[in-house]
């Protein structure tokens, strides 16, 4: 196989092994795996197999709302990686965007146009910032990412739960005073093309990160010298790039994206700051999407739309009688085959061997 | 602080030191053979829900439920990490991605187990976990035995002897000798007739069972189900301290029992005059603050295994 079809096959190869295990995993307990499509195809489309009945677009409406900040996360782990980076903070940086979104929509009061873009660039900032700090312990003092950014995802739950309990007066404990509407990415208009689901804004930063992303990495100096720290350390050190100065900016960018899914899901899908009880999971998400995605922005576009999807199809399950986990199980074996990619290449080869044995001569 | 206090905060302490330092001998078998493990935090989790769920259903039947509970966690985490040991092992996953993966689908699997089980997001509760006791005699020791003995859960006492148990093993047996220069060097110590693929089946089972055990005890001591928060990143704590530790079963018990201590603190920071005014936040925060320092601390001499992390491959020299 080519390494371009590859690239392609191998992800589609996780993703079908991956349903199939989690139809499995529903069949061993009992349930019938047809709802489980049935609700996710509704997920996805609004379309009811079951019951035939017409598109319903709130659906549609609500499964672009559960890819939005994924996506966002995704581009974050695949911005790390492609430095040669793992960060696990995106679930952290997406916080402090959050809480860093909420203050500036809380305190400041000015027009939409200037509040809401506004809103947006202190979400950004304040993930870069987080994403920053393990990058720059990184780059200075060579402590690994992986521990910092867990340790660091803690450190910014409780930092969020502190400023909304103690500096914004959370009057109920869960949450601030509504933002003004100035701050906010809702969309009458939107709401009323889907059937008033919370489709708002927000897929329009969505899509400037991905272009961004893709501009970044692919046709700039800056992301070929991030791309050459990636493939190998010490020879873009000896071709005279700033190693450390690209592992702080590669993490800076990738805690960007994270913040801007942070403030996305701020002012898109509430109206007011939250405490947050523990993980919610965007991080992870976004490992998956990027792993599934190949790192690259087209595909990470489409993994996340996956997992949103499914992410959308949760409620639609419970309510068919599968557990809403199964969403989850099935995400996590798609990221396992992922990582088995060698193993899945080592079989694919066999397969191609046993059927063309002529070509494989040629081809060594 | 009154020193009465810091006598009272010994057995919540001790408690949730157990769990740690269990789980990060987990780690320590696993990255010293060679394979990173970041999936203890998974493993606890399927650990401590079938140590709850085998709890729960035995409670009626037998008195000893909840020590049938920690044996069925421990056997799980076995079979679980059977996943990262043949995903890194046999297929050459990225061992970070690969516990990752197992970290996701513990969250997924054990509460939509919990779904099928129970027909709820947590498991039922369990009328009496592991319970405490006081060590005759030794616990009328003048403060020793307040601090060591008197009323402690037998957990702790669990996790002592695997630390004595894990440095024997790692350091005084051919076994661990073979281990280690796995985790070393794997190409050396295969040529020296060591079946490398074995040692990392060994050091990531061994971790599944301390990982799954550490999951039951937590589960077991701290808490009375079950629930996706039951484990709250303690996984990732026993990493650190594996990390904290020098990947060494004593530097592992040291560890083990700061973090434990850090978190009685936050229990206890109310009654503490100078503490009480801080916000419960920063409690919160401490562990993982403190983690982060002394991963800085110790840098430049913070020793892993050097091939820790590394997809093996036989034939690089």
């Amino acid at each position: 196989m080519t390494a371009r079809k590859e690239k392609i096959v191998l992800p589609l190869i996780a993703v079908l092994l991956g349903f199939v295990l989690g139809s499995l995993i529903v069949v061993l307990t009992g349930r019938s795996p047809l709802s489980m499509y049935a609700a996710i195809v509704k997920g996805f489309s609004g379309i009811d197999i079951l019951n035939g009945q017409p598109i319903n677009t709130r659906y549609i409406g609500e499964f672009i709302i559960q890819a939005m900040p994924i996506i966002l996360t995704g581009l974050s782990f695949a911005f790390a990686s492609r430095t040669g980076l793992f960060s696990i903070g995106a679930e952290g940086q997406l916080m402090i965007g959050s809480i860093s979104a909420t203050t500036v929509a809380l305190l400041l009061q000015a027009p939409r146009a200037v509040h809401l873009p506004l809103v947006l660039l202190a979400g950004v900032l304040g993930g870069a910032l987080w994403g920053a700090i393990p990058g720059f312990l990184k780059a200075r003092y060579n402590v690994h990412e992986v521990v910092v950014t867990i340790m660091m995802n803690y450190i910014a739950l409780h930092f969020n739960n502190f400023v909304i309990l103690h500096i914004f007066g959370s009057v109920d404990r869960v949450k601030t005073a509504p933002f003004p509407t100035s701050a906010l990415l809702k969309s009458p208009f939107l709401e009323s093309i889907t059937r008033y689901s919370r489709l708002n804004w927000g897929f329009i930063p969505v899509i400037i990160a991905l272009v961004l992303f893709s501009f970044i990495i692919n046709k700039t100096t800056f992301g070929y010298s991030l791309r050459a720290v990636g493939y190998n350390k010490e020879a873009a050190r000896y071709a005279g790039m700033k190693v450390s100065r690209n592992i702080v900016a590669s993490m800076a960018i990738a805690g960007a994206f994270a913040g801007l899914a942070g403030a996305v899901i701020t002012v898109g899908t509430f109206n007011f700051g939250r405490v947050i009880q523990a993980a919610e999971g965007y991080g992870f998400d976004g490992i998956a999407v990027a792993l599934v995605g190949g790192n690259e922005a087209m595909g990470i576009l489409l993994a996340g739309m996956l997992f949103g999807g499914l992410k959308a199809a949760q409620p639609l399950m419970q309510s068919q009688g599968i557990p809403r986990e199964i969403a989850g199980i099935i995400q996590a074996s798609i990221v396992l085959f992922v990582a088995m990619k060698f193993g899945i290449k080592m079989v694919l080869d066999k397969f191609e061997r046993k059927q063309v044995p002529t070509t494989e001569g040629d081809r060594v | 602080m009154t020193f009465e206090l810091f006598l009272q905060m010994f057995p919540i302490a001790l408690m949730f030191s157990a769990p740690i330092i269990l789980t990060a001998l987990g780690g320590l078998f696993s990255e010293r053979s060679g394979v990173v493990n970041i999936a203890l935090e998974g493993i606890m989790m399927v650990g401590a829900f079938t140590g709850a769920t085998v709890t729960v259903l035995l409670e009626n039947s037998t008195p000893a439920a909840a020590w049938y509970g920690l044996l069925a966690g421990l056997l799980a985490g076995v079979v679980f990490s059977i996943l990262h040991a043949v995903a890194s092992i046999n297929l050459k996953a990225d061992q970070v991605i690969s516990g990752t993966a197992l970290n996701i689908l513990a969250s997924g699997l054990t509460v939509y187990l919990c779904q099928i089980i129970f027909h709820q997001q947590r498991t039922r509760a369990f009328s009496n976990g592991i319970q405490k006791f006081s060590v005759p005699g030794l616990s009328k020791i003048p403060v020793l035995g307040r601090m060591f003995f008197d009323q402690v859960y037998p957990t702790f006492y669990i996790a002592i002897a695997m630390v004595l148990l894990t440095w024997f093993v790692v350091y005084k047996t051919p076994l661990g000798l073979r281990m280690r220069a796995c985790g070393e060097h794997p190409q050396a110590a295969a040529s020296m007739g060591i079946n490398v693929m074995k040692m990392r089946y060994f050091g990531v089972l061994v971790s599944g069972a301390l990982g799954g055990l550490g999951g039951a005890v937590m589960v077991l001591t701290a808490d009375i189900q079950y629930t996706l928060v039951s484990i709250h990143g303690t996984g990732f704590i026993s990493l650190a301290s594996l990390v904290f530790g020098k990947w060494n079963p004593y530097g592992v018990l040291g560890a083990g029992l700061f973090f434990g201590f850090s978190t009685a603190l936050s229990f206890y920071a109310k009654d503490i005059p100078f503490l009480a005014n801080l916000p419960g936040e920063f409690f919160y925060i401490l562990p993982y603050l403190l983690t982060i320092i002394a991963l800085l601390l110790f840098v430049g001499k913070s020793v892993g295994p050097k091939a820790a992390g590394e997809i093996y491959d036989s034939g690089k020299r």
